[in-house]
């Protein structure tokens, strides 16, 4: 049930409880139940909008940043993770397997705000080793979802 | 001049489908409930597979039955799913879609004034194909009461001398009914014991919403007395791809193969291609449209019921196939002036039978925006009716 819960919320979270109930054919107090546990549990960490900010006149860059790091003693990648996600332009952080360490997902208003971030707030930490950085030309899918397009439906009106 | 025409093709009524078709491509704003295939695109790995063997140069005839690699995969599948043993190589054929086998094998199985027991509400073909193939089609009225279901006792108050074959389409178009283990094993008793043979049409078998379907040919004695007929159209939504399939025994699938080889030779070769992909890696996506549908069939269900629309529960398919007896209009008028005044397309019971009259024909291969649209109309133009009764 939960699995089936967060399907639906996952794509649409402001789904109307009552219609999921009737589509998970169960009840909305025990939707409802259910969905506030998770919400406890931080099974269910926010509720967001996906915004395809192109189509506003609002200017927005966002950069991938690898980072290579310098693990370390008794605390692995947590501690310097934390020095680096607690920057509310820090949109993600990942710990990644392979040539780098960290990948930071920076969003800026400007080529020159993302790279001062990048010169002079990450490159200068003590354990960073080395940055490489990104930049997002284009979004054509974000979060299971093809931007822009709008679905038509094909189908000839009547068939038997 | 003389009559161009055959008198036997005159005669067939067309298809009472057209005229809404016609009407509602004429409108802007129409929501159609009115359309018997899925809504979903054909998975992109399926998509790909076709595009690849595109891209390879495979664009040659196949073998008549088919590519090997599919009968092969389609042997497996049947017996994954549905406990059913046939050869790849004697006893299974790739067809142009589910409804070619419909017509080779009525073709290969009829000589003239055979009889063919076609259990109605069903699908339109059934009964123009046995015409065509010379034989003599007696349709058998299914009943809301038995939740359109064939029982034994309808089944063998139709069966004649002259009875060689019954069609049995379930999960059924337009009803949504399916028929549980039960019911077929009371069917399996009459065909044995009347010696008939089972045209098993059971393109919807991936969509139940209950038990999983049973194969009239995985019970005792059937096998050699059932054609089994599926295909990729609605498992994974495949439709214009034109794939299906038909088993059964050898003898009767080379008198098929000939009709087969001289009327169409082969299947398409790049959607046999594809559905290589689908049998091997679209369980997953089977699954997640099988849900979905169920979820949209729970909403309807319950929306119906709100709106006091009477309605069995269906567990098949994706259709809904409620009673509109009580605003005192035919299957025909109803869906008629539900097209002209709200704009909403459905196909009335009648186009699948004289005995779907007082009925419709909802699909609910929609998403639940346009469901909830469509609803909102439907449920203003019977509150109207309510009103002026």
């Amino acid at each position: 049930m939960r699995e089936q819960i967060l399907t639906f919320l996952e794509k649409n979270s402001k789904i109307d409880l009552q219609e999921l109930a009737i589509m998970l054919g169960s009840s909305e107090a025990v939707i409802a139940n259910e969905v506030a546990k998770m919400e406890e549990e931080r099974v269910i960490c926010g509720y967001h909008t996906l915004i395809d900010w192109e189509k506003t006149s609002s200017e927005k860059i966002t950069a991938l940043i690898e980072v290579r790091v310098t693990p370390q003693r008794g605390q692995g990648f947590d501690s310097i993770a934390e020095r680096i996600y607690n920057y509310p332009e820090v949109q993600s952080l990942y710990l990644i397997s392979g040539a780098y360490d960290l990948l930071v997902i920076l969003q800026g208003k400007t080529l020159r705000e993302v790279s001062s971030f990048v010169s002079d707030k990450l490159s200068t930490l003590d354990s960073v080793l080395s940055t490489a950085t990104h930049f997002i030309l284009k979004k054509y899918k974000d979060y299971g979802t093809i931007l822009g397009k709008k679905a038509t439906d094909e189908r000839m009106l009547v068939t038997p | 001049m003389r009559n161009p025409l055959s008198e036997k093709v005159v005669a067939i009524k067309p298809s009472g489908i057209r005229k809404f078709f016609d009407i509602a491509s004429e409108m802007e704003d129409v929501i159609s409930l009115g359309v018997g295939e899925p809504d979903f695109d054909t998975p992109w790995h399926v998509r790909d597979e076709g595009i690849y063997s595109l891209e390879k140069g495979r664009t040659f005839y196949t073998s008549n039955s088919g590519l090997k690699e599919l009968r092969e995969e389609i042997s497996r599948y049947l017996e994954r799913r549905y406990q059913l043993k046939y050869d790849p190589i004697h006893e299974i054929l790739v067809t142009v879609g589910g409804s070619e086998g419909i017509d080779i094998a009525l073709r290969a199985m009829l000589d003239p004034g055979d009889e063919v027991l076609i259990p109605e509400p069903c699908y339109v073909s059934y009964l123009p194909c046995v015409v065509l193939a010379d034989g003599v089609p007696v349709t058998i009225e299914l009943k809301e009461e038995n939740q359109f279901r064939l029982t034994k006792e309808e089944l063998l108050e139709k069966i004649t001398d002259k009875t060689k074959m019954l069609v049995l389409p379930f999960p059924n178009n337009p009803t949504g009914a399916v028929l549980r283990r039960e019911d077929l094993e009371a069917i399996a008793e009459v065909v044995i014991e009347k010696d008939l043979f089972v045209l098993s049409d059971e393109i919807y078998s991936e969509l139940t919403y209950g038990e999983d379907h049973v194969s009239i040919a995985s019970l005792p004695g059937m096998w050699e007395r059932t054609l089994t007929i599926n295909g990729f159209s609605k498992s994974y939504a495949m439709t214009g791809w034109r794939l299906g399939y038909i088993c059964g025994s050898r003898a009767i699938v080379e008198q098929m193969t000939k009709i087969h080889q001289f009327a169409i030779m082969c299947a398409p070769t790049t959607a046999q291609y594809a559905a290589v992909e689908a049998l091997r890696n679209g369980d997953g996506d089977v699954a997640m449209m099988r849900e979905a549908y169920n979820q949209r069939r729970r909403f309807l269900m319950h929306e119906f019921e709100r709106m006091g629309l009477k309605c069995f529960e269906p567990f098949g398919a994706f259709y809904v196939f409620p009673s509109i007896k009580e605003f005192g209009l035919s299957s025909d008028e109803f869906a008629m002036r539900l097209l002209e005044e709200e704009h909403v397309a459905v196909v009335p019971g009648t186009a699948f039978g004289e005995c779907g009259e007082g009925f419709l024909r909802i699909s609910y291969a929609y998403s639940i925006e346009a469901l909830k649209a469509a609803l909102a109309r439907i449920e203003r133009f019977i509150g109207r009716l309510r009103a002026q009764r």
